[in-house]
């Protein structure tokens, strides 16, 4: 269908409109962080002294130093075990009958829509208890077990989009199912994985609550939960650039993961396998 | 290459459904075999089941003479193309060709031989580099038989491969198959619900309906003697035409008048009055003044208005309707349901039949013909078991030469002969 100059002229200011809802908080995010702290508060969209000061200042800070090492490592294990567990329960979702099925289905969507927030003391106490506490692990755990819903409700979707066939091609080809889920089916999935694989670090990348709880030292701090410990450099001065600057930081290697994964998300991958 | 034997094969699904019952079916090395019938007959359960994919509830399946019934596909070494053809999308023509070679871990010469020998004979050699979404329907579905043949395993086994295929490009497929399977000798098993195919393709082809095999012989066998309604009606294009009769000896009161059987088509008939239902193929109508004196002295003819003359340049097709009954029974309703066209025609009065004519026929659209009937090949069925009653009588006869005919009569092989006996005893 055609879109009349009216329909175009329509859905271009719609667009405008979203974008700059959704941009000028980030430019404003990123202009704090440029300013000085004597311009922190003069309104201007554009900071009229530039400085780097405020991200030389917490990369001097081992608070977020160690905070972001951690980080890093947490959300990339929790992602990687995540998407690994995740894809088996998704495959034996999406292509085997057994007993409880439903069950798990059901079970994962509750543990999805469980607030954190409630978990959060009994596993304070826990954690203390067993050790886990301001631990790597101790992160790790619950961000995989609140990633997992969401990886085996993707990937099974991808799953299910496999046609069934190529694996009982792959059979009587001569595979083991070992080698037919190897050969056929996880290259086909492989865009899946990967999509699976963007949302579950977001998840874990951005996660505050269990962030702030489970930790109290640079041991296992992640980012967000480190910069509710910025100070200023005064006790009178808030450090509003600095955190700017933190969350600028934080921001960067998510953009490039999402820009990475998504070079491999190829649409149409499948295509050709079964007549459409 | 292999013999293969299904001896007593069932198959029930866990909820209890019975999908494939007690079939025997001895496919002879080198043999092309059809499997035909409505949706959901059992044709392609019984086809997993041989290939593997099927887990085999009771009874035993041989391939080569070895028990294959808890054999992985990979051990029973069978060749299937899919009915959507299953490609391989990540890989190249050449990789989805290869890939049974490389798990077989055959050295990459003999790989490249055997691929670029497959190409060859399928016309895929200027393609062997592309992947499978960039051919044409045609071309993925040569890759599928290419897959299949590049190793030479015991038997091929095709699962409606050419129902995706436009039409023209499946008739010309349909040739490449024979020819292909001529070529090669491979034992083959070929499922299709097209009755076309199943009557050009196969040495012998196996109706089904309900899970059970019907009968097994060689096509022009199943057309010119089918035993029951279903295989009568599920065989011949365009279909046979039914009609509900009274029958009292060899005399049929039908909607195209007293008919008299031949002698010995009449013998399955006992003296009483019964209903019956009569077959008559649409080329065992004609033309009155086309046929010889001779002829029409052992037939009978009939006056109708034709309603809708199609002249295909070798036939004509004359359709006329008659007053009476539409015939009615389950092994009809079974074929009209899997054909759509159960709920066509119940408004219009009487029963459409169509007569296929000789070419120089003066028939013409609203005008009245005479008709003559063959009556040496009229088929009288019962309505309610389906049983061709014409044939009963001849198969008792010479029961020697229905020898394939009736499949649950004639077992497979001599060791089922010693257990069906006692059976047919009981009966």
């Amino acid at each position: 269908m055609r879109s009349t100059p009216r329909q175009k002229i329509g859905w271009g200011i719609a667009n405008v409109v979203v974008l700059v809802i959704a941009a000028v908080p980030v430019l404003w995010l990123v202009s704090l962080s440029f300013k000085d702290p004597s311009t922190l508060t003069d309104g201007s969209f554009y900071p009229k002294k530039w400085t780097f000061e405020n991200y030389r200042g917490i990369f001097d800070q081992p608070l977020f130093t160690h905070a972001l090492v951690n980080s890093i490592g947490i959300a990339i294990i929790a992602t990687v075990l995540g998407v690994a567990f995740g894809a088996m329960a998704a495959y034996a979702v999406a292509r085997l009958e057994f007993g409880g099925k439903q069950i798990l289905i059901a079970s994962a969507l509750l543990i999805a829509m469980f607030p954190p927030i409630a978990l959060v003391n009994p596993m304070f106490n826990l954690w203390r208890q067993i050790g886990l506490f301001d631990t790597w692990p101790g992160l790790i755990i619950p961000y995989m077990t609140f990633s997992l819903p969401l990886a085996i409700y993707t990937l099974s979707a991808f799953f299910r989009e496999i046609p069934w066939d190529l694996e009982r091609a792959a059979a009587l080809d001569g595979a083991t199912p070992l080698q037919a889920f190897r050969r056929v089916i996880v290259p086909l999935a492989a865009p899946g994985v990967f999509t699976t694989a963007i949302l579950v670090f977001l998840y874990c990348w951005s996660d505050f609550v269990f962030a702030i709880s489970l930790t109290s030292t640079n041991n296992a701090r992640t980012v967000p939960a480190a910069i509710a410990f910025f100070t200023g450099a005064s006790q009178f001065q808030q450090p509003t650039g600095s955190i700017a600057a933190a969350a600028v930081v934080i921001t960067i290697p998510v953009a490039i993961v999402v820009l990475l994964f998504q070079r491999r998300i190829v649409a149409g991958l499948t295509a050709g396998a079964v007549k459409g | 290459m292999a013999e293969i034997v299904l001896d007593h094969v069932t198959k029930r699904f866990p909820d209890g459904a019975l999908a494939v019952n007690d079939v025997n079916l001895t496919i002879a090395d080198g043999e092309f075999v059809i499997l035909v019938g409505p949706s959901g007959c059992g044709k392609s359960t019984t086809l997993n089941m041989i290939a593997g994919l099927e887990d085999i509830s009771d009874g035993q399946l041989r391939i080569g003479g070895e028990v294959a019934n808890d054999k992985t596909p990979r051990d029973r070494d069978i060749g299937m193309v899919f009915q959507n053809y299953a490609l391989y999308p990540h890989m190249t023509v050449r990789e989805n060709m290869a890939f049974s070679l490389k798990l077989a871990k055959e050295n990459p010469e003999k790989i490249k031989e055997r691929v670029d020998w497959a190409a060859d004979i399928l016309d895929l050699t200027a393609h062997l580099d592309r992947k499978p979404s960039q051919l044409s329907g045609g071309q993925r579905q040569r890759v599928a038989m290419g897959r299949v043949i590049v190793r030479t395993p015991n038997a091929f086994l095709m699962d409606e491969p050419l129902s995706n295929l436009d039409a023209k490009l499946r008739v010309q497929m349909r040739t490449e198959v024979s020819r292909l399977q001529k070529r090669l000798g491979t034992t083959t098993v070929y499922v299709t619900h097209d009755q076309v195919e199943a009557m050009t393709l196969g040495d012998r082809v196996a109706v089904m309906r309900g899970g059970e095999i019907q009968q097994v012989d060689r096509p022009e066998v199943l057309y010119e003697t089918p035993i029951n309604l279903f295989v009568a009606g599920c065989i011949g294009s365009p279909a046979m035409n039914f009609l509900a009769a009274r029958a009292k000896g060899g005399v049929l009161q039908t909607p195209l008048g007293e008919l008299k059987l031949p002698a010995d088509r009449a013998r399955g008939l006992d003296g009483g009055e019964r209903e019956v239902i009569i077959g008559i193929r649409p080329e065992h109508f004609e033309d009155v003044s086309l046929v010889g004196d001779e002829k029409r002295d052992r037939g009978a003819t009939v006056t109708a208005k034709i309603d809708l003359l199609e002249s295909l340049g070798s036939d004509k097709f004359a359709y006329f309707t008659v007053q009476g009954e539409r015939a009615t029974a389950e092994h009809l309703q079974e074929l009209a349901a899997d054909a759509g066209t159960s709920d066509l025609g119940a408004a219009e009065e009487g029963v459409q039949v169509t007569a296929r004519l000789d070419a120089g026929s003066q028939a013409a659209e609203d005008e009245e013909l005479e008709i003559w009937i063959d009556l040496d090949k009229i088929h009288v069925f019962d309505p309610d078991s389906g049983e061709n009653l014409t044939l009963a009588d001849t198969a008792r006869s010479n029961g020697s030469e229905a020898e394939t005919t009736v499949q649950r009569a004639v077992p497979a092989t001599a060791e089922d002969a010693e257990r069906a006996e006692p059976e047919a005893k009981t009966e």
